[in-house]
């Protein structure tokens, strides 16, 4: 009987589907990695129990640990529109590329004199600008106009939604498309600020409010 | 590990110099090496959960004037909050000098910790026993796929309402920071509490807070 010859060659795998493999994988990470601005502000938000998923057309005011007041938009069409409803009602003149910025930009807080000085800033920048965010107090409460022409601008883009759903023939239900509004609290933030803005939201006669916890545990 | 280039094929044969016939095999081990960073990278740095957020209904601004008569409520508890404090008192509000001739309400200290029996955490599940016995035969149902879904959620809610249910007021002052009102909604919550509302501190009852520190 011959012997059964053994191969003399270095023992080697093809690592072609392997590399295949690994490369679907990383393209599919890099495009679930949703290229996102940074906040300007870094808040830690309180735990709670809660399991309810933040809605997806929401109008959301951030306060940091000093009370600064930010805002931010979910939809872009609507914050085009809120922001040229603001730039009206307060004469201020924006280009067309501050218009832009705005539109993909995330929460912003300064007040509407500072806003085309902040627009023309990038991400980092605003991160270091010196402001003491949106103004709530009761002389010049831009706030209040803020949330007034973001809640109306996102029930716009709401029923646009709700009607290209109806249009696709799904049974939607428009309470899913309604404008939710959403607080970002900083847990060592004293709660008169929070206050603060609930009580615009009320005064606007808005007072289904949710607060963004980070989850924690239930109890048994 | 990937096959190593082999040099050249043509060894020397008489002489005349042949091109090199170049091997076609790539050492992929630098790319795969690379691919995998970047898969590590790219897999650390994704966050797939959404935030979650927890809702909370306000009552509606009827006035602008500020409550200083208590409102009457049925089996209720008042908590006041201040920094990293919790203090309550159950049934109705009377201050000093009431023109009912009531005892004035006594406030009462309690605590975040879940485990301590003095805490937040037992009293709620104590003073709301009913709606907890209820959930628990609820959830007993649902188990058993006696009752659908929405008619769990139906009747949790109802349960929730009914007057034999706790119900929450929560005050703040000016020294409560936004976690120690998140906690108390949060342990409101875990008790199972339908109602829970929060309204202004009234003067009165500021001047008992202020006698307890």
């Amino acid at each position: 009987m011959p012997k059964i010859k053994v191969p003399k060659h270095s023992p080697s795998i093809d690592m072609t589907p392997m590399v295949d493999l690994a490369f679907l994988l990383v393209t599919f990470f890099m495009l679930a990695a949703i290229p996102r601005e940074t906040d300007p502000v870094d808040v830690t938000t309180p735990s709670s129990i809660s399991e309810k998923i933040i809605p997806e057309n929401n109008l959301t005011v951030t306060i940091d640990k000093g009370g600064r007041v930010f805002l931010n938009l979910s939809h872009a069409d609507a914050r085009t529109e809120m922001l040229q409803n603001m730039a009206a009602k307060y004469k201020v003149g924006l280009t067309e590329e501050q218009t832009k910025k705005f539109t993909i930009m995330t929460s912003f807080g300064c007040s509407m004199k500072e806003l085309p000085q902040y627009l023309d800033l990038t991400g980092e920048e605003r991160k270091r600008f010196n402001t003491i965010g949106i103004p709530t107090d009761s002389t010049k409460n831009e706030l209040k106009d803020w949330i007034y022409y973001g809640n109306i601008a996102a029930l716009n883009t709401g029923q646009t939604k709700f009607i290209e759903a109806e249009m696709k023939g799904d049974k939607p239900n428009a309470n899913d498309f309604k404008p939710k509004f959403i607080l970002k609290v900083d847990g060592k933030a004293a709660y008169i600020f929070a206050q603060q803005v609930i009580d615009i939201f009320r005064d606007l006669n808005l007072n289904n409010l949710n607060f963004i916890t980070s989850a924690e545990k239930a109890p048994k | 590990m990937a096959e190593i280039a082999e040099s050249g094929g043509g060894h020397d044969k008489g002489g005349k110099k042949r091109p090199k016939k170049g091997s076609t095999r790539i050492d992929m081990t630098p790319m795969v090496d690379l691919g995998f960073l970047l898969l590590t990278f790219f897999v650390m740095t994704t966050t797939f959960s959404k935030p979650k957020v927890m809702s909370l209904t306000y009552p509606a601004k009827i006035e602008d004037k500020p409550l200083e008569k208590p409102l009457p409520i049925n089996n209720g508890i008042t908590f006041l909050l201040t920094k990293d404090k919790v203090f309550y008192y159950t049934g109705q509000f009377y201050a000093p000098g009431n023109p009912d001739g009531k005892p004035v309400s006594v406030l009462e200290e309690t605590n975040f910790s879940p485990s301590d029996p003095k805490g937040l955490r037992k009293l709620l599940a104590d003073k709301n026993a009913f709606v907890i016995k209820e959930k628990l035969l609820l959830d007993e149902k649902l188990k058993r796929k006696q009752i659908a879904d929405t008619t769990y959620e139906r009747m949790l809610n109802q349960f929730m309402s009914r007057k034999e249910a706790l119900k929450v007021l929560i005050k703040t002052d000016d020294k409560t920071t936004c976690e120690n009102f998140i906690d108390l909604v949060d342990e409101v919550k875990i008790a199972q509490i339908g109602v829970v509302a929060p309204l202004e501190l009234m003067k009165s009852e500021a001047d008992l807070l202020k006698a307890k520190l």
